[in-house]
């Protein structure tokens, strides 16, 4: 196999951290290789020196045996790397074909064809006349490969790309992406789902702080002992009773109808739900399905209108028209998806972030706030939390995405609510900290609190919850006992056949 | 090939920098420009901002000048950090001094201990309540309040010109545009001998004091301040949109009603045709030259009311046009905002010694 793409004694230094230190790697022609790391370890970096996005401190880039220095991510384009990023960068507003005209030459009549040919080829089923805002996330990323492979690319970067993908989805992907390596081009796939990248990688780079830990083949090692690579230690295993308490509801959903002033957005259809103390409560389902619109709806962000129906009772307490402030008055605390902008102001250091929501815990008086009990609430949050950061006066936005999800959930914690509601409370975490989080929730849960976690990964789910339900186009299944259900099911109702038996097989 | 790399941590060095930087880059500009008029800059820039204080008089006009754009700047600064865009200050100024104006007009002859702090409140309450106009608009039909604060700023300015050639006219006053001169006791009183200095400008410093404390260690301030970085974020903690709107607006245009009440009873002493010479305009640079923080604002309006005073002196000593001082008005908030970017952002080679020995560069 001769090398596609070599990198050597590749560094990468910001003021607070050395994201890349002297790492070598080597791609194979037709190579599938995984990048594996926790998070903070230097994947999206090394992804964006080679994308031309940003330039190294130190090192060597050869590209096909020519040493090489990507400018930019054109100048990338034009050598033949293409990526497929966790956010796809499409206009809603433009058909399939048009979206990709802007990166594609051609006329838009000889695109179609020629993106209906590759789609077919991949078994992709993708209409180049479909507005991409009518599109699901799984179909936008197929518009994302479309548009990549139609470049014809030498090798193919895809970040984190099963996240956004129902199970069945996955299955797809991995054919598409096998069939490509086939065809000669390399792909470099990064992910932390160990199962995936045992499934679909020829080799693994393992990275830690910075540094290559090793590159093996994952199909001759087993998810721990990559887990062990990646993390320097064992991951501790979540342990999980099931719930015995039938304690008292603390959020009720009745039949909740809601349209959404965006257009774009996604009803909600007679919604009903149940979360009782002491328990842990799921909902799986494919992203854009109306969770976000569920999850505001929860919050007190939006609030139902006159046109919409139903009840939402938090606590006992009716709250259609309560506003979040006051709903967080009944000991509400809520982990929403959004990180920056939402969770947390990224122009603002932590210590301001932690006074967003915990206010009204001691944090102010007669409205003055308390900058002393403000800074060392937020100094235990870090440190309880583990957040890599420059201390409490570090700008929210300048923390990593994992480190800064950490913090945020830590501050809702700390919160000591009755009823926490979490969206994607490990997104992006590493699976190190992502399992010490699960681990806290199921503790919580034992100590009483009520739990409502959205998770687009099923594995989360299965290990944490005590009853899932499944959304799909802004309908709710029944709960399913989770100790009573696998994957199979779950995945079925996932594309909206919500009467789907249970199939034998491994029951979770 | 330097690029742009975002900061960690807001830099307060360059905070400070960046306003010093955008004065150097203005006087060089000013420099340029009175070489091209023929004068010499150097004697140009001595009358500019060395004359004013050679004379208890000149020292007396800068403090004279300071406490109108003060008292706006730092209600607006409120505002400008929720993001809530009040440009018609001088429209909510010329309310609050009609309205005080008014009271004054009505009770001439009054020697009340209590005139004056009524015509404060009042006017006061006329420049907020001509803000509340914008905010009600903004918060129930979503129209911009750039526009509306604007241009209701030119139906102040239409009613002031109808009330001084009528309703309010002096009668013994052979028809000019003008009231009837306020009484004594409708005055703010005269604080440095010699200079036309009066009380108003402890006003301007109480508000200041209180401007900090609000933006700095009060909860609504905090409130305020997140609603206009990340209304996400102010959504998601529970903090009101709208009440960041109309809190913005009440505060700016309340201290700007107050400025119009300091300049109808301090060196005027009438209602006339011209009231401010463009305070409420001039203040939304001097807010910003500030960095939006209430210290910053003090030195932006000493600074920006010595260009008033140093125009004047400059336009009688050495002959340059009186539009220098809005020219140096405007360049300096072009320079400021073209250096802030440095307060987020700071300048990097685009690779190490290795990478630059291979002669690359960066566009990226």
């Amino acid at each position: 196999m001769s090398e596609l793409l070599s990198l050597r004694g590749i560094s990468k230094i910001y003021p607070a951290v050395v994201a890349n230190d002297a790492v070598d790697l080597n791609i194979g022609e037709g190579e599938i290789h995984a990048i594996l790391g926790e998070n903070g370890a230097g994947k999206s970096t090394l992804m964006k020196l080679i994308y031309g996005v940003i330039q190294p401190d130190a090192g060597e880039i050869f590209w096909r045996g020519v040493h090489t220095q990507v400018k930019s991510p054109a100048h990338a384009r034009s050598l033949g790397i293409g990526m497929v990023f966790q956010h796809f960068s499409l206009f809603e507003n433009l058909t399939v074909a048009e979206n990709i005209s802007l990166a594609v030459k051609g006329s838009l009549a000889n695109l179609s064809s020629r993106i209906e040919e590759v789609a077919d080829s991949f078994g992709l089923p993708l209409d180049p006349a479909t507005l991409v805002h009518s599109l699901s996330v799984g179909e936008r990323q197929r518009v994302e490969i479309v548009r990549c492979i139609l470049q014809e690319p030498r090798l193919l970067i895809m970040d984190e790309p099963t996240s956004v993908l129902p199970p069945q989805g996955v299955e797809l992907l991995f054919h598409v992406l096998r069939k490509l390596a086939a065809s000669g081009c390399s792909i470099l796939y990064i992910s932390h789902k160990l199962e995936e990248i045992r499934t679909l990688c020829d080799r693994a780079t393992v990275l830690r702080d910075g540094v290559v830990v090793g590159t093996v083949v994952p199909a001759d090692e087993s998810a721990p002992s990559l887990a062990r690579m990646m993390i320097g230690h064992d991951i501790p295993h979540v342990s999980h009773d099931t719930a015995t308490a039938n304690g008292k509801v603390m959020l009720e959903l009745n039949d909740v109808t809601y349209t959404p002033e965006d257009p774009y957005g996604t009803e909600i259809r007679s919604v009903s739900l149940q979360v009782r103390r002491g328990e842990i409560v799921g909902i799986a389902g494919v992203s854009g399905n109306g969770q976000n619109e569920l999850m505001r709806l929860i919050s007190g962000e939006t609030r139902l209108a006159k046109s919409d129906s139903g009840v939402i009772t938090m606590n006992n307490a009716q709250v259609n028209n309560w506003s979040p402030e006051r709903r967080r008055q009944l000991d509400f605390a809520f982990v929403p998806e959004e990180r920056l902008g939402r969770g947390a102001v990224p122009d603002l250091s932590l210590g301001f972030n932690t006074l967003l929501t915990a206010h009204r815990q001691g944090l102010s008086r007669f409205g003055f706030i308390r900058f002393d009990e403000m800074k060392s609430r937020t100094d235990k949050c870090i440190n309880d939390s583990d957040v890599r950061c420059g201390g409490d006066a570090a700008r929210a936005g300048s923390l990593s995405g994992g480190n800064l999800q950490k913090f945020i959930v830590g501050r809702e914690i700390a919160l000591a609510p009755d009823l926490l509601v979490l969206s994607q409370p490990t997104w992006g975490v590493d699976v190190g900290a992502a399992s010490a989080i699960r681990q806290t929730l199921v503790e919580l849960r034992d100590q009483g609190m009520a739990i409502l976690v959205v998770s687009e990964e099923l594995e989360e789910l299965f290990e944490i919850t005590d009853r899932l339900v499944v959304i799909f186009e802004g309908r709710l299944s029944a709960p399913l006992a989770t100790h009573n259900t696998n994957v199979e099911q779950v995945g079925q109702y996932m594309t909206g056949q919500f009467d789907a038996p249970l199939r034998s097989g491994a029951v979770a | 090939m330097w690029h742009l790399v975002p900061r960690t941590q807001s830099s307060l060095r360059a905070q400070i920098l960046v306003p010093i930087a955008a004065i150097i880059l203005t006087l060089l500009c000013g420099a340029v420009m009175f070489t091209l008029l023929g004068k010499a800059p150097g004697e140009a820039f001595y009358a500019f901002f060395i004359s004013p204080f050679t004379t208890r008089y000149g020292i007396g006009e800068v403090l004279l000048k300071t406490g109108p754009l003060l008292l706006i700047a730092q209600g607006l600064a409120i505002g400008f950090r929720a993001r809530v865009w009040n440009i018609g200050a001088e429209g909510q100024l010329l309310m609050g001094a009609i309205v005080a104006g008014a009271i004054a007009i009505k009770f001439e002859l009054s020697d009340s201990v209590w005139l004056l702090p009524s015509m404060i409140v009042a006017g006061t309450l006329a420049g907020a309540g001509w803000a509340a106009i914008a905010a009600w608009l903004r918060t129930s039909f979503n129209a911009n309040e750039i526009l509306v604060t604007f241009m209701l700023s030119s139906v102040a300015l239409q009613l002031l010109y109808y009330l001084v050639t009528g309703p309010l006219r002096d009668p013994m006053g052979m028809s000019f545009p003008q009231s009837v001169l306020f009484g004594d006791a409708a005055l703010f009183s005269p604080l440095l001998e010699g200079t036309r200095v009066n009380t108003s400008l402890w006003l301007a410093l109480a508000v200041t004091v209180l401007a900090w404390v609000f933006v700095q260690r009060s909860m609504p301030g905090f409130k305020l301040l997140v609603s206009g970085l990340a209304p996400g974020a102010a959504g998601y903690a529970g903090f009101a949109e709208g009440r960041a709107v109309w809190v913005g607006l009440l505060i700016g245009g309340a201290a700007a009603g107050m400025a119009g009440v300091a300049e109808v009873a301090g060196p005027l002493g009438l209602l006339q045709r011209n009231i401010s010479p463009g305070y409420g305009f001039a203040a939304i640079i001097v807010a910003f030259l500030g960095g939006l923080h209430p210290i910053g604002i003090v030195f932006a309006a000493l600074f920006m009311a010595l260009i008033y005073v140093g125009g004047d002196m400059a336009m009688v000593s050495v002959g340059i046009p009186n539009a220098s001082t809005t020219l140096f008005q405007g360049m300096m908030l072009v320079f400021y905002l073209a250096c802030y970017v440095f307060v987020n952002y700071r300048l990097q080679r685009p690779a190490g010694k290795v990478a630059a020995s291979h002669g690359i560069s960066a566009d990226a």
